[in-house]
């Protein structure tokens, strides 16, 4: 019997697992959470973080880190909206920011891959550097948005289910293929495994690298568009703290820090998970401290759980 | 011999029954049906021996016939599925490896398990600092190692950091350890793999040592002059299952060793036919870098298998690396074919048909935590997909048939490359290769090291398959054995420079060492 539940538990799908259970355990005990409007919600919160959990993931896959992305989303965010508003098209407007941010990524790509400086350190430093950029260009305030067209952005529905998770769940299904079924993925995941050994066997790491990078810039500028256009401003002091939130997210998916192991469908759980105790302490009345607490210990038990996995994969 | 080694008096008489009685009495460790069963593999089956106080004991089979893991059921690093471990009568039943520590069970891997910023002598004391009130007595302590170094017959100064000492020393200092916990049961997985003969040879008379002292050793190996040379008795492992179990090794042979530990008789592991040979393929012009600076030139021909010999830090692996492009050249060039492949990148090499299995199979060879479809596809993959979209169906069926063609033993292409033995992880780099188009030079460094000797002549088959199909193949061995056995021609390399290039007519030992060797350095470093 126990042995049974620890080997579900302890299995290549014991997060999901886990997941189910609470689900179930919290559908039933907390009121108005398995309604609609409450699933849209919870749906629209991990918006941001689900995003950019995808291009993370391949980002932690290849043993790499990227810090900076917060900043990214702030920064992204702000120049959508001043373009668009120098412009006076949302389309130029949104072309610039997806540029602006692939140009940060790739400017972290760059020196990560070519200047051989440790991907900690190097996006720290562009964390700052984007978030200044950010804050001078708006000199520190918000900037609103001229048009209202943009805010229908995260406002139009489809099929009622707001534009933005339809975003999310797309990019979710795209980037699941491109790790599992492209050479792109397929190297990542090598290049984490061991990097000499994929250089040596012809994956070309560096250009690897400054792709990862750069999409992951691109992606940031896709979250910081649709904040902006929830928000319905620039906010140069958004998503702070928003990279820890999303690597939170990814290691409570399975993803490794070492590098070489993750999955889309874990990294989908471990967003959920992370969304699902957010608004469950928000419809119980969690004053916003605790929920700190809470989310730490929870991010701290999922690496546990994970610890525990792999050491009984090596035990068997 | 030690007079533990003798039965008591009033057993030994001239009947058999009472000599085997003693003999059963006198098993000090003993192991006693031990199964362990892995997911798909059955790593041990009902494996039973003994050995008695004061012997060391030999423990031979093939990668993957069950000794690592006996080791580790030893050390109580996994735990028997069926069977006891009993050392001096008690059955130990260790949860952890600390148990069996405290049981006086050390275990000297390959890998060495010492701090390399601290000296010998806070490595031995690790852990148990003679110390008051937390503050270390130094002088106290490094006298009292110095005094039992030296009763153990260990010339290693204790004041010395571990960073400083060669591999050679770093293993004394892990006996030394061993010794000094006082350890019942020492196992030594492959203690010469990375050691000179003049080390190795210190070594043993070291082992003599501890076999006097009355400890009980034992000595896993690959070498059979070693087993020879060391060890009382003797069991053999094959497929986790007892094959051969030698009460004292006095009357067996290397053949018969060697044919229980396959299962077969090998007549011959180098198998060496002759085979035409073609046009030139490989024109390496010049050749240096950083680490190689006198530049360095050869050809290979389509069919040929070129060996290179050396001294360990002659230069051999450099030069291939250089030029397969893992490390980068400083000038010079490499036709393949008559056409210049460039002085990029291993990706571009990989594409003008050179290939390199290094040297380290561990650090640039597996890509560990993936599957051997992966391992295998990583490169070739490239000519089975559409826009970078990969087609599974097809891949799955590329490594089954390299699977299939190089016999990995495996239950399955998806099992992780990291649970596969040395040899068939070797054979899955292989396929890696294999699986390429267009591949005219292989180059490979090492191809046996740490590889038992079935899995060897298979992967010597595979070479001559290859150069019979056409490839020129450029062979590293440090084996001098390996390099005459089974290549067509010879370069020896001393000190960076290409120093004799030696035909198979010519081939003689004497020659090749005398070229390998530099002048002034001894014949006892032969790595």
């Amino acid at each position: 019997m126990t042995t049974s539940i620890k080997k579900l538990i302890l299995g290549d799908q014991g997060l999901l697992v886990i997941f189910i259970l609470a689900f179930a355990l919290v559908s039933l005990t907390v009121p108005n959470f398995l309604t609609e409007r409450n699933m849209l919600g919870l749906l629209q919160s991990v918006v941001t973080v689900g995003v950019i959990a995808c291009t993370m993931m391949f980002c932690l896959a290849a043993r790499d880190f990227d810090l900076s992305v917060g900043s990214n989303v702030a920064f992204c965010g702000m120049v959508a909206v001043m373009a668009s508003n120098a412009t006076g098209s949302i389309f130029l407007g949104i072309l610039t920011a997806l540029a602006a941010g692939a140009l940060v990524g790739l400017f972290n790509g760059v020196v990560i891959a070519k200047f051989r400086i440790n991907a900690l350190i190097t996006t720290l430093a562009t964390m700052q550097i984007v978030r200044g950029l950010a804050l001078i260009s708006s000199d520190g305030r918000a900037v609103g948005i001229d048009d209202p067209m943009f805010y229908q952005l995260a406002l139009s529905k489809f099929l009622g289910v707001p534009t933005p998770i339809w975003v999310l769940a797309a990019l979710f299904v795209i980037f699941g293929f491109v790790l599992n079924r492209t050479v792109f993925g397929k190297n990542t995941l090598a290049m984490g495994g061991n990097p000499e050994a994929s250089r040596l066997a012809g994956v070309n790491v560096d250009w690897m690298r400054i792709w990862i990078f750069t999409l992951q810039g691109f992606i940031c500028a896709v979250a910081g568009i649709l904040l902006a256009s929830r928000i319905t401003s620039g906010q140069p002091n958004a998503a702070t703290g928003l990279e820890l939130s999303v690597i939170s997210a990814c290691v409570l998916g399975g993803v490794s820090l070492a590098g070489g192991r993750a999955t889309m469908t874990g990294v989908i759980v471990g967003v959920m998970i992370m969304g699902i105790a957010e608004n469950v302490m928000n419809l119980l009345n969690i004053q916003a401290f605790y929920q700190y607490v809470v989310r730490g210990f929870i991010l701290l038990l999922a690496v546990l759980l994970d610890n525990m996995r792999s050491s009984a994969i090596g035990r068997r | 011999m030690p007079a533990a080694l003798f039965p008591p008096f009033w057993r030994v008489s001239d009947t058999g029954y009472a000599l085997e009685e003693a003999g059963f009495m006198s098993a000090y460790l003993e192991f006693s049906g031990i199964s362990k069963s892995y997911p798909g593999v059955k790593a041990l089956s009902d494996v039973s021996f003994g050995v008695r106080k004061g012997a060391v004991h030999g423990l031979m089979g093939e990668n993957g016939a069950g000794k690592s893991t006996l080791i580790r059921i030893l050390s109580g690093d996994a735990a028997a599925d069926e069977g006891t471990v009993r050392i001096d009568g008690e059955t130990q039943n260790y949860q952890s490896t600390r148990d069996a520590f405290d049981a006086g069970v050390v275990v000297i891997h390959q890998e060495l398990q010492l701090v390399p910023g601290l000296t010998v002598a806070e490595n031995l004391c690790l852990g148990r600092f003679p110390a008051t009130g937390g503050v270390i007595g130094f002088s106290a302590m490094y006298e009292d190692v110095r005094r039992k170094l030296q009763l153990a017959g260990i010339s290693v100064d204790p004041t010395r950091k571990v960073a400083e000492l060669s591999i050679g020393e770093r293993q004394m200092v892990e006996i030394a350890k061993a010794v000094m916990l006082d350890a019942r049961v020492i196992a030594l997985d492959e203690p010469t793999s990375s050691l000179s003969s003049r080390e190795s040879e210190i070594l043993f008379t070291l082992i003599d040592r501890l076999r006097e002292d009355g400890r009980v050793i034992l000595y896993i190996s690959h070498r059979l002059d070693e087993v020879f040379r060391l060890c009382d008795s003797l069991t053999v492992l094959r497929d986790g299952r007892l094959a051969a179990h030698h009460e004292t090794i006095e009357g067996v042979t290397r053949e018969q060793i060697v044919s229980e530990m396959v299962g077969r008789e090998i007549s011959d592991i180098w198998g060496w036919r002759a085979r035409p040979v073609g046009a030139v393929e490989l024109e390496v012009d010049g050749v240096h870098g950083e680490k190689l600076p006198v530049p360095a030139s050869f050809e290979a021909r389509k069919g040929e298998i070129l060996g290179f010999f050396g001294l360990i830090g002659a230069g051999r692996s450099e030069l291939l690396r250089m030029i397969s492009g893992a490390d980068p050249r400083a000038g010079g060039h490499v036709r393949v074919g008559g056409v210049d492949i460039g002085s990029g990148q291993p990706a571009e090499a990989i594409r003008k048909g050179v290939v390199l299995c290094s040297e380290d199979r561990k650090f640039d060879g597996i890509i560990q935590g993936r599957s051997l479809e992966e391992n295998i596809l990583i490169s070739s993959r490239r000519h089975l997909t559409r826009f970078g979209v990969l087609d599974l169906r097809q891949e799955g069926q590329v490594a089954e048939t390299f699977l299939k063609k190089l016999r990995v033993r495996t239950p399955s292409r998806r099992q992780d490359i990291i649970n596969l033995s040395g040899g068939n992880q070797q054979k899955v780099i292989l396929c890696r290769w294999l699986s390429e188009k267009g591949v005219r030079v292989l180059l490979v460094d090492e191809p046996t090291r740490g590889i038992d000797v079935g899995a060897k002549s298979e992967i010597y088959d595979i070479l001559y398959q290859l150069a019979e199909e056409g490839m020129a193949i450029v062979v590293i061995s440090s084996e001098l054995p390996e390099v005459m056995g089974i290549c067509d021609r010879i370069l020896v390399m001393c000190e960076g420079r290409i120093s004799a290039e030696i035909k198979r007519a010519d081939f003689n030992e004497q020659s090749i060492l005398a070229a390998a060797l530099p002048d002034e350095a001894s014949a006892a470093s032969v790595g």
